[in-house]
């Protein structure tokens, strides 16, 4: 196949061959990280907007080294620094970098949607870095690219994603490209963070972690949401740190070669203890390189598509 | 493969045969005494010829390390082609400094791809030099680039497409217009 969107805005919209393809490229740029010259000049020439109206430091750092190592010039806008915070709308913002001739804009926006708004408005290409509760595409494609590359296949792998699915946009770009590639998906958490209509999308859902730690090969482990959470959706970290945390005791119970994933940043003592993020298990910082990596692909693939001219 | 180089044959199997016995002479040639020596095929076809060459070479007594280039990161005409397709990787040695690279292609035309070819290397690192072969020399050069050693130069109008074929890889060989 060959790659033909401009937009990467949710892994809802891929089908598994194109996830695979991106999950391929990012390989060949996995590559690059290990050269001497760390940097191929696939975008020379094209400027890559960050626009960051939600706060982010791993994501936004992860994309601009990723469109610095293609050779793209680089403008990072954050959600206090700009006009945003004067009232400007997101599509004025928008039409004014485009009119400052952006081929790429990365946006994260507390609203699901924003990336999907901007990108049938602009003739740049459009990467959702985050939007609301919605998608953070890069991050499902980076936690399969991980898994993938440790145990050598997506088919068939038992991934238990435990905490605040509800609230989550990892856990919803995550659950579409396990469930495209064919792994099977265990939700678990407290009933009020995971929505039975999860089950729709054909993944099992439990409020018990201790019933199926054992025959999980993956364990992606999701913060708590505090900032999206506007009622009480749990009694107390200290609850849900003895009824859904890794602890060392649980971790000794994984299965032989499991996986501990965490998409950052941790809350140590809550969802996952320190020694078992610092474990032999864990694959904490593998995610963080091979972030990298796919969102070079990303970049690569996106902004090597003919723009199309103004109608 | 479909068959949409249904054009006029330049080149039968015993040309490229031939074109190929001259590229092996021309690398030989080529070679100082004391050389370590690495064939990097450029996809998809480059790869072939660097492979059969490197049968060949060994045969003669001459050893080459063998592996692949791929310029996909490196062209100038991202952006001007419909769709984006899927890398091949690049396999070089580590020690790149110590080496001769020969790059290896099926047909030289506007010297563009031997150009990202030669970046591509580079970013790998400094090998000793870099040596550019290739089957069929077309002509229509658009940048200062040309090889060091060819197979056969073939004389073709602007607009023609060159296509090489290999048995390895299209079930069937020669060079063909279309």
């Amino acid at each position: 196949m060959k790659w033909m969107r401009k937009d990467l805005l949710a892994l809802s919209d891929l089908t598994a061959e194109e996830i695979l393809f991106i999950l391929d490229t990012a390989e060949g740029f996995k590559d690059v990280g290990r050269r001497r010259l760390k940097k191929v000049p696939s975008l020379r020439g094209k400027t890559l907007v960050n626009l960051f109206v939600e706060a982010s430091t791993r994501t936004r750092t992860s994309f601009e080294l990723a469109a610095v190592r293609l050779s793209a010039d680089v403008v990072n806008i954050t959600a206090g620094a700009s006009s945003l915070s004067k009232g400007e709308s997101l599509k004025d913002t928008a039409k004014n970098l485009e009119a400052l001739a952006a081929d790429l804009i990365v946006l994260r926006h507390s609203a699901a949607g924003a990336s999907q708004f901007l990108a049938e408005r602009l003739h740049a290409g459009v990467i959702n870095a985050g939007d609301g509760s919605h998608e953070h595409p890069t991050q499902g494609l980076l936690d399969v690219f991980t898994i993938r590359e440790r145990l050598g296949r997506i088919e068939g792998v038992k991934v238990g994603i435990v905490g605040d699915i509800r609230f989550s946009r990892v856990a919803r770009s995550d659950i579409q490209a396990l469930i495209k590639l064919g792994a099977e998906v265990t939700l678990i958490g407290p009933p009020t963070l995971v929505p039975r209509e999860f089950g729709r999308l054909g993944v099992r859902l439990t409020d018990r972690l201790d019933d199926v730690l054992g025959e999980l090969d993956v364990v992606n482990l999701l913060r708590i949401q505090h900032e999206r959470q506007k009622a009480g959706y749990f009694p107390g970290t200290g609850e849900y740190a003895s009824l859904f945390g890794l602890n060392a005791a649980r971790a000794a119970r994984l299965k032989e070669g499991a996986l501990v994933m965490h998409p950052g940043p941790i809350h140590r003592g809550v969802e996952l203890d320190g020694s078992v993020a610092d474990g032999p298990r864990s694959v904490i910082l593998d995610q963080v390189t091979n972030g990298l990596a796919v969102r070079m692909a990303v970049l690569y693939l996106c902004g090597s598509v003919p723009l199309k001219e103004e109608e | 493969m479909t068959d949409e180089h249904a054009g006029r044959r330049l080149l039968d199997a015993e040309g490229v045969a031939s074109a190929e016995k001259r590229l092996v002479d021309g690398l030989r040639r080529e070679f100082r005494g004391g050389e370590e020596v690495f064939l990097a095929g450029i996809p998809t076809r480059g790869v072939t010829l660097a492979n059969r060459l490197a049968r060949a070479l060994g045969d003669e007594g001459v050893a080459c390390g063998l592996g692949m280039v791929d310029i996909s990161m490196h062209r100038d005409d991202l952006g001007m082609r419909e769709g984006v397709s899927v890398l091949r990787g690049t396999e070089l040695p580590l020690d790149l400094d110590r080496w001769t690279v020969v790059l290896i292609d099926d047909v030289q035309h506007t010297g563009r791809t031997a150009r990202a070819a030669i970046e591509a290397v580079l970013g790998f690192g400094r090998p000793r030099r870099i040596l550019y072969a290739v089957l069929a020399d077309r002509g229509g050069h658009e940048l200062p680039v040309r090889p060091d050693v060819t197979g056969v130069a073939l004389e073709v109008g602007d607009r023609v497409r060159v296509s090489v074929r290999l048995m390895e890889i299209d079930g069937k060989e020669g060079i063909f217009e279309s």
